[in-house]
């Protein structure tokens, strides 16, 4: 018996005595497997390579390029174990820490200034605040790439090159745009009434950001918080063109620094390094994924 | 003490919209007022204004003895309850209720006790460790009033607290809301409190005078009864009462010997005279004439011959304990309550046939057409 759907288990009970209803469940029942055959397909197709990934990572060099098969024929964790010692001074594990080093701050001040500017957006009266917006979207349509050389050469003046600061400190005056519009967007689908009845309550401003806002905020704020983690973990440009000694190097350039010093490129190390270093972001992801769907699906719409 | 006084309170919206016209308006200390309007017509507006949620831009607002005008909200001495409830989501019914005590630095001690009186008054004592998205509508309506009360304010605002509950608990909520003033009033509590609503029941149940508003003016103040008799003008008379009161625009003849008398139609109504001798004060032509459907009798032989009128009966709803007798006199409809008995007795099968009725007319209105004022108050 189907206990969560009772309608389901009467309509089974139905189906036995009338013959129409059994050919048009058969129907149904037809028709969602091809759906989902097709669906599989593409799916598979999707992921290939990331499949392919991680079982290359366990077959030795040779093999990864002479067959597509993704069962290695000989399983080998060379790669692991030389991959995790790369061809540095340094262990993988460190550009792991260092990776953490700045994507942490990043992560805690985009949500923090984020917050604090669509809060303000969404909430009060300011003057030109059309401007300001327009301003704050078309921001969001700017390339990065223009913005390379401007800031390289303003973080040179400020004698911050190869530390991490020039990858995080940008991100306390709010300059992503598309986390503000995210959540200003949530937030214009908030009822106000809640914040109203704090401020009678006996709440400051800041204290309704604090006390009602952020928790009414909270699968929002975890959505910018996952997205800016994933970006910044995969983040190459700003490392490669801020970070100049290895030992700083965050996962992104180590990965290719091993590409870099070895002759004959061990690709099976690559990738079982690459492999390890997805696991962070999955592994947020999964924590994270009610949440985060909460917080894309409802922004804007919930009434 | 906590009288509230509106003086010439004006508020203008930023596009130039004016929402409401310099009203004045005494609230007395301990009182339950009722503000009720159709929408649109700034009820809602005036009790933001009185809760500091919306900015005032003119006159004064005092509570207490003491102007408000530019204090925020939480220095007003208020409490409100929102017709959404407006209940933190992330708190638990304790937490939601001593929220405003633990903002004012109160210790957790006197918030627990404060706290548990507050649900005991409200029985929400089982409900302490709930959120609010466990709780029906009912149940977090009286979270709100729990709030409101936890908070022991001058003035308690109501803004239409009970228009998301059905119609049973409505009811029940009501009569728990009149019980609360008065037990808050016995405890010498300050218990002045202004309730907006859209809903005739609520006002002419609960209020101890009930303020009437259109287009941000106010039309009347008075108790429910004296509103309910006594309309000063069209809109009022219009507004309170179910069905409606009967209008017709009609003219007023004179008939001389200082006699007047209502033409409906081709039939003629007398005025009686304690009617007249006020009607004559502010005499015009065109008037509205406006009865009560309880005030519309079937006539019998005792009705005097000078308030009867021919009419045909349209429609007859069923209510029940009464019908609603629909009539038309010459293409005009009027509607009569008549009791169900009377109806079984005397109109069955009436529809479409002539029927004479008594107005009477010592409890009928007449407004001026153009100032739309009573002139036979």
């Amino acid at each position: 018996m189907n206990k969560i759907f009772p309608e389901k288990a009467a309509l089974a009970a139905d189906m036995k005595n009338n013959p129409l209803l059994r050919a048009e469940l058969r129907k149904q029942k037809i028709g969602a497997s091809i759906r989902y055959v097709i669906l599989v397909f593409f799916g598979l197709v999707m992921l290939y390579p990331l499949f392919w990934m991680f079982s290359a990572a366990f077959k030795p060099n040779h093999e990864i390029f002479s067959s597509l098969s993704l069962w290695p024929k000989e399983f080998s964790f060379d790669g692991f174990i030389n991959g995790w010692k790369t061809g540095t001074e340094y262990t993988f594990g460190r550009f792991f820490i260092n990776t953490l080093y700045y994507v942490v701050p990043k992560v805690i001040l985009t949500v923090i200034s984020s917050v604090i500017v669509a809060y303000g957006f969404a909430r009060f009266e300011i003057p030109f605040k059309k401007f300001w917006f327009v301003t704050l979207v078309a921001t969001i349509l700017l390339p990065t790439s223009v913005l390379l050389i401007p800031q390289y050469l303003m973080f040179r003046e400020m004698g911050m090159l190869d530390s991490y600061l020039p990858l995080y400190l940008p991100m306390a005056f709010a300059t992503q745009g598309f986390f503000v519009f995210m959540l200003i967007q949530f937030l214009r689908g908030l009822p106000t009434d809640m914040e109203e009845a704090a401020q009678i309550d006996g709440c400051n401003s800041y204290q309704l950001l604090w006390y009602i806002v952020v928790p009414m905020l909270k699968p929002a704020i975890i959505s910018v918080a996952l997205f800016q983690f994933m970006w910044s973990v995969n983040d190459f440009l700003g490392p490669l063109i801020y970070i100049s000694s290895v030992e700083k190097y965050p996962i992104a350039l180590a990965l290719k620094l091993s590409i870099d010093v070895t002759e004959g490129t061990q690709w099976n190390e690559i990738l079982a390094m690459a492999s390890i270093a997805i696991v962070p972001s999955i592994v947020v992801f999964l924590i994270a994924q009610n949440y985060f769907v909460e917080g894309i699906s409802s922004g804007g719409v919930k009434g | 003490m906590s009288k509230v006084v509106f003086e010439n309170l004006t508020k203008v919206y930023s596009n130039g919209f004016k929402a409401v016209h310099g009203i004045n308006l005494e609230i007395q200390d301990g009182e339950f007022l009722v503000v009720i309007g159709p929408s649109g017509c700034a009820k809602s507006t005036t009790l933001r204004m009185l809760a500091g949620l919306e900015s005032i831009t003119g006159g004064s607002i005092s509570i207490g003895g003491k102007v408000v005008n530019g204090l925020p909200p939480k220095d007003r001495g208020i409490a409100m309850v929102f017709q959404n409830y407006a209940l933190y989501p992330h708190m638990s019914v304790r937490e939601n209720l001593g929220f405003g005590l633990k903002l004012a630095k109160v210790s957790k001690a006197d918030i627990e006790k404060q706290v548990n009186e507050a649900a005991e008054l409200l029985e929400l004592t089982d409900l302490l460790d709930r959120l609010p998205r466990q709780l029906s509508g009912g149940q977090a309506q009286r979270v709100a009033v729990g709030r409101a009360i936890v908070k022991r304010p001058q003035v308690f605002l109501f803004d239409e607290p009970l228009s998301n509950l059905d119609a049973k608990l409505r009811a029940s909520m009501r009569v728990r809301i009149s019980d609360l003033h008065k037990t808050l009033k016995k405890t010498n509590r300050s218990a002045t409190s202004v309730y907006v609503t859209h809903d005739q029941t609520e006002a002419m149940t609960m209020g101890d005078r009930i303020c009437v508003m259109k287009d941000g003016h106010i039309m009347q103040v008075d108790t429910p009864a004296n509103l309910y008799k006594y309309p000063t003008n069209l809109f009022v008379a219009g507004f309170i009462g179910a069905p409606e009161m009967n209008m017709i625009e009609t003219r007023l003849d004179r008939a001389g010997e200082g006699k007047c008398h209502l033409a409906l139609a081709s039939q003629i109504l007398a005025l009686p005279d304690e009617k007249l001798q006020k009607v004559l004060v502010n005499f015009t032509e065109n008037v509205v004439f406006g009865i009560r459907p309880e005030f519309i009798k079937l006539a019998d032989e005792t009705s005097p011959q000078d308030e009867i009128i021919t009419g045909t009966i349209v429609r007859m709803e069923n209510m029940g304990a009464e019908f609603y007798v629909h009539f038309t006199v010459e293409g005009r409809e009027l509607c009569t309550r008549v009791p169900s008995d009377v109806v079984e007795a005397k109109l069955q099968d009436a529809i479409g046939k002539e029927q004479t009725f008594h107005f009477e007319m010592s409890n009928a209105h007449i407004f001026d057409k153009e100032t739309e004022r009573n002139i036979s108050l």
